[in-house]
Formats: structure tokens, C-alpha cells, sequence
């Protein structure tokens, strides 16, 4: 059984077909690139994946646990923070806190449920969590640090350029070290000479064995750094493969169609 | 120069009980707003319904009107003030207060309500998605994530309309509660001077010019980050 099933994933807004049924694998430390033109479900599918649409039907299950469809919405809401991450393509930092304080919040704030799960008295209750912050705290610093941005942990995302700001966000969805994170297209909102950054970043973390699932544009990045190639078109996966498959031996037309445009 | 103390005393009874009025409408209005506001986003038909007729109605009508209708209504159904008052151990004077009081935070909640609404809406939903992914719940999101975004983006028209308040409180009047400006009107008449009226200028001047001192303050503060 492999790491991620994705079986028959459908989503429909209103009339419109979006996900007619995708279905993929992919193993722990796999990295998976999904291309395709715009409008073709790409960012849904991983929309789907973190629970930001629910799908109509289909399953995902992940290291061997349904996650959808599950009996309890709350269960789905327990098991979504773990699962999956998410890096958006504007970033969506929050900007009233600085890089590092977008990196501690949620993790503060699972660690305040947990301690009080635990039933302890008030005062120890106060100094577990100072603990606990502290702690998280030293965890965002590392995060920074490897995304490259510890001399600006004190900033606010206003203060920051495009692939910085993403590059903190990279780090704030690492924070909960999710099993498989979730790129939708990184680079996109970002100036060219940007990228670099951002995809660097991408890349190491391939390097420390990260799974993965990225929808980009750039597809002399998704050839450098994917196990697995997904092109999408017209809600459906057509066609699946290694990068050197896709790219240099493309069997389905409308592949070859996508890369003869995108070349031009 | 006694006539001036006796003046001044009065005119400062009538400030006390114009700043309670604004007390007590600003400290029920603003959260009582906000619940309005959730009201009127909600996805629950039948709620959202009556939060959005109660708004057109409350604002859609002079205030005048429902500081006299909130103090008449009682006596529609045979009781009287005086009985309300004793009811609930008050003077008559501050029962009237507590009529006037009422209308207000009823009147000011309904446009808060607007207000906060406007903010609400205006904060991008990548906000409440970021905060999704990473686990939150829709009340923590609400709570760390959007709530001091929307204070931030609120802060103008709330400022506006808390200074409308401070005049507005002139309108307890008419159910005889001594506020700043009745105290000025009976000072008047009884002097058969005008001055009285330019002290309650400068009172109303002050107070207005303090708020807008503290919410431009404020607004500073908030400002240490772009939206």
C-alpha cells in the first residue's frame, strides 16, 4: 500500500466539472510535480488534499488512515493538521506578526490545547506552556535558519520581499511538520529573479527526503526535482510518469500539445 | 461670580451624566455589534433575517423616536415609570436614564454592526485559509488571526462614528435626563444669559478633541504593519 492513495477525487462548483476523478500514489520522500494549463484542477486537487474543498467523492488515504471521507467532521479536522501542508502562491503570511511569530502561532497555540488536555494546575499550567513556547520558538529559529532567513525572524512580512515572504511561509507550514506538503504554485506571484530563492529552498528540502506534491509552472524545475510527473488537463490526470517520460517521450496528445505551447 | 460657580456645577453634573451616557453605550454597543455582525453573516437564514431587518429598521428611524418609543412602550402595557423605577430600586431619574441608555446601545450596536461587517469581509479569505491548513479552528482563526486585522481597518469609521456619539448623547433630553446640554438650556433660562451654551460648546469641543487625539494615537499604534 503506498504512502498516499488518491482514488477517484471528484469536485464540482455548481455545474461545473473541476475533479472528474483523479486518482495517484505516491510513496514517503517522493516528490511529485503537477503541471498543466491553467484552469485544469491542479490547484483544486491540492485544495482538496488540505481540506480547503471538500470533495464530492473519491477517497484519500495516508500512511494506511482514511482521511476523507471520515465519519466525524471533527476527526477530519484532527487528522488535517498532520497530514498535509500548505504553501500558497501569495503567501498569505499574517501580517500583523513577524516571520517568527507566523511560525509559532499555531504550534503555540497546539501546544496550549495539549497542556490543557492534561489537567494541571494553573500555575503549573503557566509554566508548562512558557516551556512549551520557549521551546517553539527555538524550533522556528531552525526553521528560519534553513530557509535562509534567521537575521530577519523580528520583521513583518511587509518588511519582507516576495521570496522572502514565501520563503517564511515555507517554514510556517514546516512548523507542524506535516507528512507531505503542499506547494500551489510557489514562484508564481513572485518577480523572476526571485524564484531562485524560493525554488532553492524547494530543492533542499527534496534533498532531506520531504514528500511532496508541487503544482508549478516551471518545468525545467519540476523535470530537476520530481520522482513523478502528474499532467493534468480537463479535471483528469492524463498522463503520469517519470520526468524523463513526460518531458522527452510524452505519449498522450494533449501533453505534447501543452509542451509544443509552452515552448513557443 | 456665584453665578458662574452655579453654572459650572451644573453644567458639570450635566457632563457627568453625558460621559456616563457615552460610557455605557460605547462599553454594551461595541461587543453587542459584534454579535450583531456575526448575526447578519450568518448562514443560518431565520437569524440573519431578523439581525438585517432589526438594522434597517434601528437605522432607517431618527433615534429621537426610539429613546421615546423605548420609554413609552412600558406604559402601553399600564406600567408606569415610577413602577419600573421602584422595581428595580431606582430614582425615576435614573430609570429615565436606563430608558435613554437603552436606545442607545440598541441604535449605536446596529451601526457598529455595519461596521465591523465591512472589516469582517474585507479581510482576505488566504487569511482564513492559512489558518486553516495549519490546523486552527474557526474561532481561533477568528480570535489570533483576523480580529486584530479588522480592528485595524475599522479603527476610521469607528472613530467617526464614536464622535457622533458624544453629540448624540444631547438627544437624552428629551426624556428630561440632565446631560450637558439640558443642564446649558436650564442655565440659560435661568440666567437669561448665553454663555452658558458656549461653556457646553467648549466641554463637547474637549471631549470630542481628546477622542480624536487618542484615536489618531491609535491608529498609529496599529500601524507598525501593512495590510
Amino acid at each position: 500500500m503506498a504512502f498516499l492513495e488518491v482514488k477517484e477525487i471528484t469536485k464540482k462548483f455548481g455545474e461545473t466539472s473541476v475533479l472528474k476523478g483523479v486518482s495517484f500514489e505516491m510513496e514517503q520522500g517522493e516528490v511529485v510535480s503537477v503541471i498543466g494549463s491553467s484552469g485544469n484542477g491542479k490547484t483544486t486537487l491540492l485544495r482538496c488534499l488540505n481540506f480547503l474543498e471538500t470533495p464530492d467523492g473519491g477517497s484519500i488515504t495516508v500512511g494506511g488512515t482514511t482521511v476523507f471521507p471520515t465519519e466525524k467532521a471533527k476527526e477530519k479536522k484532527e487528522t488535517n493538521g498532520l497530514n498535509f501542508g500548505m504553501v500558497f502562491q501569495s503567501f498569505h503570511l499574517f501580517p500583523q506578526y513577524t516571520a517568527i511569530e507566523n511560525i509559532t502561532l499555531a504550534m503555540d497555540v497546539q501546544a496550549k490545547e495539549r497542556i490543557k488536555r492534561q489537567g494541571l494546575k494553573l500555575l503549573e499550567r503557566k509554566a508548562a506552556l512558557k516551556q512549551a513556547k520557549a521551546q517553539n520558538e527555538e524550533t522556528a529559529k531552525t526553521l528560519l535558519a534553513r530557509v535562509g532567513l534567521e537575521n530577519k525572524m523580528n520583521n513583518y512580512p511587509c518588511e519582507l520581499s516576495g521570496g522572502q515572504q514565501q520563503r517564511v511561509a515555507i517554514a510556517r507550514a514546516l512548523a507542524l511538520s506535516p507528512d507531505i506538503l503542499c506547494f500551489d504554485e510557489p514562484t508564481s506571484a513572485l518577480d523572476p529573479e526571485l524564484t531562485g530563492e524560493v525554488l532553492k529552498v524547494i530543492k533542499g528540502l527534496r534533498d532531506e527526503g520531504r514528500t511532496m506534491i508541487i503544482v508549478t509552472h516551471e518545468m525545467q524545475f519540476a523535470r530537476n526535482v520530481s520522482d513523478k510527473i502528474i499532467f493534468m488537463a480537463d479535471g483528469v490526470i492524463e498522463e503520469i510518469g517519470t520526468p524523463s517520460q513526460i518531458f522527452d517521450d510524452p505519449q498522450s496528445e494533449k501533453t505534447r500539445a501543452f509542451f509544443a505551447k509552452a515552448s513557443e | 461670580m456665584e453665578d458662574f460657580l452655579e453654572i459650572m456645577t451644573e453644567l458639570l453634573e450635566g457632563f457627568g451624566n453625558t460621559i456616563a451616557l457615552f460610557a455605557v453605550t460605547l462599553l454594551l454597543a461595541l461587543p453587542l455589534g459584534l454579535v450583531l455582525a456575526f448575526g447578519s453573516m450568518s448562514k443560518f437564514k431565520p437569524l440573519k433575517c431578523f439581525v438585517k431587518i432589526l438594522v434597517w429598521v434601528i437605522r432607517g428611524t431618527p433615534l429621537m423616536l426610539q429613546i421615546l418609543l423605548v420609554s413609552f412602550l412600558p406604559s402601553v402595557f399600564g406600567v408606569a415609570t415610577k413602577d419600573i423605577a421602584s422595581a428595580l430600586g431606582l430614582t425615576v431619574a435614573d430609570t429615565l436614564f436606563f430608558f435613554v441608555a437603552l436606545a442607545f446601545v440598541i441604535n449605536y450596536a446596529c451601526y457598529f454592526s455595519e461596521i465591523y461587517r465591512a472589516g469582517i469581509e474585507a479581510i482576505p479569505v488566504g487569511q482564513y485559509e492559512a489558518g486553516k491548513v495549519l490546523g486552527l479552528s474557526k474561532r481561533q482563526i477568528f480570535s489570533k488571526i483576523v480580529f486584530m486585522q479588522v480592528v485595524r481597518r475599522i479603527l476610521p469609521p469607528m472613530s467617526n462614528e464614536i464622535i457622533t456619539l458624544v453629540k448624540d448623547t444631547s438627544l437624552a433630553q428629551v426624556l428630561g435626563v440632565l446631560d450637558l446640554l439640558n443642564a446649558a438650556k436650564a442655565m440659560v433660562n435661568k440666567f437669561v444669559v448665553l454663555t452658558p451654551f458656549l461653556y457646553a460648546a467648549v466641554f463637547y469641543l474637549l471631549f470630542s478633541g481628546l477622542l480624536t487625539i487618542l484615536f489618531g494615537w491609535l491608529e498609529k499604534k496599529l500601524s507598525y504593519y501593512k495590510v
